[in-house]
């Protein structure tokens, strides 16, 4: 690590700031892969319901915005996370 | 975390762009910020606008009262008989309430001179939170009494008998802890995203529109903050809308437990 650090010319600190902040972006990435499948398929199905019976629009999507909440508050988790991890 | 020079653009860190300096009232847990003035305004905003529109009631509703009354339409019709049937209609005044409520400090977001979320500080959404929390316990104890109620949240019908071990406190914590917690990082989260989306765009067309060669991609830089600004304005609705939908579903679970 000090080899790397005098090959960058970085002062000691900066380091870990900067491994910081990719952690952060690691933190939320990660926490955002699986919500945005989740998301993708719980929109998806949505439509295909709608499609299938425009009647019950309406239903499947109050169901539909409701999926997405729980599946999305995964990813928000992560979001506050990445803000959470120390720096 | 000082602020992070990218590109020769200061990006302001996290904290200000969210913390304000006290205006009066010390800088203790009674401070008075920008974020309290709007949540005041807010409360007066949306008690004046249902004080005004139920103060000379016609039958043929015109101009406030129409608005009025077409917002307790969409929660009545979108919220309430969607999730909880006729019988939630008795708390329609919270869900409407909670909606506007929700809404109009969502909306500060966008309105300038103001440009801040009340609901990007979590205190307010945990404060509603909280009260979701003790409303829909306090129903489910009220309609299915205190073990009745204990032992259709955490003893779920239709598992078969040794996975309770593992259902159990799942259904436990899920309810009871991750409900409130989910319900308030949702819409604080959602708030603080789209905020710092917002300061983000601001400060990039800000840093272009200088005479140099940036100032060819200045303009799809503005257009981006337009349309995000609009798009603000979407989620803005949504969440106030998901934190209704979602009070309502805890309401009518507590009451009604799964056969």
């Amino acid at each position: 690590m000090e080899l790397l650090q005098v090959l960058a010319q970085q002062e000691p600190g900066e380091l870990a700031e900067g491994l910081t902040a990719v952690g952060r972006g690691i933190v939320y990435g990660a926490a955002a892969i699986g919500p945005g499948i989740g998301i993708g398929i719980v929109v998806g199905n949505a439509i295909t319901a709608m499609a299938r019976q425009p009647e019950s629009a309406g239903m499947v999507r109050t169901t539909m915005f409701l999926g997405i909440a729980f599946t999305e508050a995964l990813a928000l988790f992560g979001f506050v996370l990445s803000f959470i991890v120390a720096g | 975390m000082p602020a992070m020079p990218t590109l020769a653009l200061e990006f302001p860190p996290v904290s200000h762009v969210t913390e304000w300096p006290s205006i009066f009232g010390g800088d203790g847990p009674l401070a008075v910020n920008k974020v309290v003035i709007l949540m005041w305004v807010s409360a007066a905003l949306v008690f004046g606008l249902f004080f005004v529109a139920s103060r000379r009631r016609k039958l043929v509703p015109t101009g406030v009262q129409n608005f009025a009354e077409s917002i307790w339409d969409f929660v009545r019709d979108g919220v309430v008989m969607q999730t909880m049937g006729p019988e939630g209609l008795k708390f329609m005044p919270l869900l409407v309430m909670m909606f506007c409520f929700i809404f109009v400090t969502n909306i500060w977001e966008i309105i300038p001179a103001a440009q801040m979320p009340v609901n990007a500080r979590i205190a307010l959404p945990a404060f509603m939170a909280v009260l979701v929390w003790v409303i829909f316990n306090i129903m489910g104890v009220a309609k299915q009494g205190l073990f009745g109620y204990l032992k259709s949240v955490c003893f779920p019908p239709g598992v078969p008998k040794a996975l309770y071990i593992l259902v159990t406190p799942i259904e436990f914590v899920s309810t009871f802890i991750v409900r409130p917690l989910s319900l308030s990082v949702r819409l604080f989260a959602n708030m603080l995203a789209g905020h710092l989306l917002l300061v983000s765009f601001i400060v990039i067309t800000a840093a272009l529109f200088t005479p140099g060669p940036g100032l060819v991609i200045w303009p799809f830089s503005f257009a981006l903050l337009v349309g995000l600004t609009g798009f603000e304005v979407l989620v803005a609705v949504l969440q106030a809308f998901i934190f209704t939908i979602l009070t309502a579903v805890y309401i009518a679970g507590a009451m009604h437990p799964e056969h």
